[in-house]
């Protein structure tokens, strides 16, 4: 050992050894002009890159907005409102998209939630391990040093399995949407719409490919793991001690879910549910290739409609240059929409965790 | 601990300090009681939820591995696709593009990223700079994908004039930012405060510490945060559709890589033989999807294996 590395021990050596031994073999030093100086660079640098960052998101926005300035000044709000889109009579409007946008994100999204939630709880009230116990009890070997293990193995293994369905592509999906979902629920779609089309609007219009009911079950699934595992870090954040004094005071488990978890979690919940749409309303090529891309207005879940992202999607590629400024202009109104919903996902988020970190 | 758990009979009965015998039965609610019947059917609900929203994870992949397996020889990755009525091909060009496209996007957004997270972490925790990127940053991971795309549209295709694997490998790069900067964040702040006042200690400046200490210990963090990224980036087909648009050719050409040409890519190769009608390439659709998928999902487990937090599951 070195005797510069202990300086407690120094005293009690008779000679002192911090003289002895010279400056230099000991590490600790104060940095060199040389050093400082790049010190300061460096710390620049970084500056720099995280100015970058703000930087980017101002650029796309001045990007397509200028892009986008000659059609906003041609056809003014008149775009957002308008209904029809004919190249031969120079007619554009893109309320039909805005529409299949909202409908096809909010009907996903009343899916995406029920079922979210319902991953979330199951995964937050250890159902499933609890579930695997007691089987295991039924054998005997709960406490055992391998099937003891299992529960929580499972547990783990049941969360990656939902964060997967994330992990797949979306085009993916959207293939898998035309060749296997379209054709599977065609015959039950068809046959509510014999039934019941004439009077329920929902159902007014047979499936005859591509729809929206399709695409809102697709976007559905992909939009599910974002709000379970959102919904999920919330449940899990509330406070133990909540929870136990439910029990106490006799609640079923469901008592305690519905009146003190999921009130006192909604916060988060509700901000995963935001940013669940934030995805859905951006989402692309799923909608792009099952939503059917037709300028309609409907409220039938079977019609084929267009959304937002879809119309860039199909009309990007071969688009004319006189073309561009519209489809930026609609790109605009998507970047306007998802924007604010997902700054205000972000906030609701924030002010959640905020006042979970003050209540402890 | 074997012979007491096999007789629960014995565990069953608690005699209490006043001598009453309570039966553990007892405390177990009858589900005549509508309250615990409402819990029962719907903790049943719950359950039968979970195990529906699984199913399509199960039905897709299961679908990938039978169609998508028949299309799966050396032909697949060595040849060009078909065109038309041709039979046969491959999605070679597609593979070696994706690869293309990735590899631009992560030497753009993972210096970025990485050292903007340093600055977050460590240079500017609280100022208000820090604050509004990482507000930035997480309004960018909700952004979507086809903005990147018509961003990179009216940013570098525009500009020099055509469509390029340049153009697709910035679209993505936007989207894989935010990813690589707040995971990078996170491990950054996960290294141990002693660790980082012992350098200072030494007399390192602040730079010698983010170089020497905090980067090498949140190695695996980073690493991790840039797996999920790539494979995020793997998979999106919409920033591409418009920029590196597709093409039939390889993208590389005399040993060198065409990087200002349109570029094929696995998932606009999905797209656009979806919609054809032969049957030929929509075979080649499924198993581009199979290569896509498996490509994705490996690194995305070895992502998450690498994550620090696997360790203490």
């Amino acid at each position: 050992m070195k005797p510069v590395s202990n300086p407690v021990e120094a005293p009690k050596d008779a000679e002192p050894p911090m003289t002895t031994v010279p400056e230099r073999q000991s590490v600790s030093r104060p940095p060199s002009a040389r050093e400082r100086h790049s010190d300061r660079i460096f710390r620049v640098l970084t500056h720099c890159f995280a100015w970058f960052t703000v930087l980017v998101v101002a650029y796309i926005v001045v990007t397509i907005t200028l892009q986008a300035w000659p059609a906003m000044r041609e056809y003014g709000v008149g775009f957002v409102t308008g209904e029809t889109w004919d190249p031969n009579t120079g007619e554009y409007g893109i309320r039909p998209e805005i529409w299949g946008t909202l409908y096809s994100s909010l009907l996903a999204l009343l899916l995406g939630t029920l079922f979210g939630v319902s991953i979330a709880l199951f995964l937050s009230e250890g159902l499933l391990a609890g579930f695997v116990f007691r089987v295991l009890a039924l054998f005997r070997v709960q406490f055992h040093p391998f099937w003891g293990s299992l529960p929580d193995k499972l547990e783990g293994l049941l969360n990656n399995l939902v964060q997967l369905l994330a992990a797949i592509p979306s085009v993916v999906y959207g293939l898998w949407g035309i060749f296997v979902l379209i054709p599977l629920i065609r015959p039950a779609c068809n046959a509510i719409h014999e039934a019941v089309g004439d009077w329920i609007p929902l159902f007014g219009t047979p499936l005859s490919g591509p729809g929206l009911l399709p695409a809102a079950l697709v976007l559905a699934v992909m939009i599910l793991p974002t709000i379970a595992a959102i919904s999920r870090d919330a449940l899990v954040a509330v406070p133990p001690k909540l929870r136990e004094a439910a029990y106490g005071l006799g609640a079923t488990r469901w008592e305690t879910i519905l009146s003190v978890l999921l009130p006192t979690a909604s916060s988060g919940i509700f901000g995963s549910i935001i940013l669940g749409f934030g995805r859905a309303l951006g989402e692309t090529m799923a909608l792009a290739m099952l939503v059917g891309g037709q300028h309609t207005l409907s409220w039938s879940l079977f019609s084929p409609a267009d959304t937002l992202a879809a119309l860039l999607a199909n009309h990007f590629p071969m688009a004319q240059q006189a073309e561009i400024p519209r489809l930026m202009y609609a790109a605009l109104v998507l970047l306007v929409i998802t924007l604010l919903v997902n700054v205000v996902g972000v906030l609701i988020l924030r002010r959640g965790q905020a006042r979970f970190e003050g209540g402890r | 601990m074997g012979p007491e758990v096999k007789r629960p009979e014995d565990d069953s009965v608690i005699v209490t300090a006043q001598g009453r015998v309570i039966r553990l039965a007892d405390l177990q609610r009858s589900l005549r009681r509508p309250r615990t019947l409402f819990s029962f059917l719907l903790t049943t609900l719950v359950t039968l939820m979970t195990l529906a929203a699984l199913v399509p994870l199960f039905a897709v992949l299961y679908m990938l591995v039978v169609r998508g397996g028949r299309r799966l020889s050396v032909e697949l990755f060595t040849s060009l696709p078909p065109v038309g009525l041709e039979q046969g091909g491959g999605i070679g060009n597609a593979i070696i593009g994706t690869v293309i496209m990735v590899a631009l996007a992560a030497l753009i957004s993972v210096p970025f990223g990485i050292l903007g997270a340093v600055f977050l972490a460590e240079f500017g925790p609280e100022t208000r700079l820090a604050q509004a990127v990482r507000f930035c940053a997480k309004v960018l991971t909700g952004f979507p994908s086809i903005l990147a795309g018509v961003f990179a549209y009216g940013a570098v295709v525009l500009l020099t004039g055509g469509f390029s694997a340049v153009a697709g490998g910035v679209a993505l790069s936007i989207l894989m930012l935010p990813t690589v900067m707040l995971t990078a964040e996170e491990s950054i702040r996960m290294v141990p405060a002693k660790m980082r006042e012992a350098a200072i200690g030494m007399g390192a400046t602040p730079t010698q510490v983010a170089w020497h200490v905090l980067l090498p210990t949140a190695r695996p963090g980073l690493l991790t945060g840039v797996m999920l990224a790539v494979a995020r980036a793997a998979g999106e087909t919409a920033p591409l559709l418009f920029t590196a648009l597709g093409s039939n050719y390889w993208p590389i050409a005399n040993g060198q890589p065409r990087l200002m040409q349109p570029t094929a890519s696995l998932a606009v190769v999905i797209y656009n033989f979806s919609s054809q009608p032969y049957e030929n390439q929509r075979e080649l659709a499924w198993a581009a999807a199979l290569v896509l998928v498996v490509l994705v999902l490996t690194t995305n487990l070895a992502g998450q294996f690498l994550s620090p937090k696997a360790g203490q599951r």
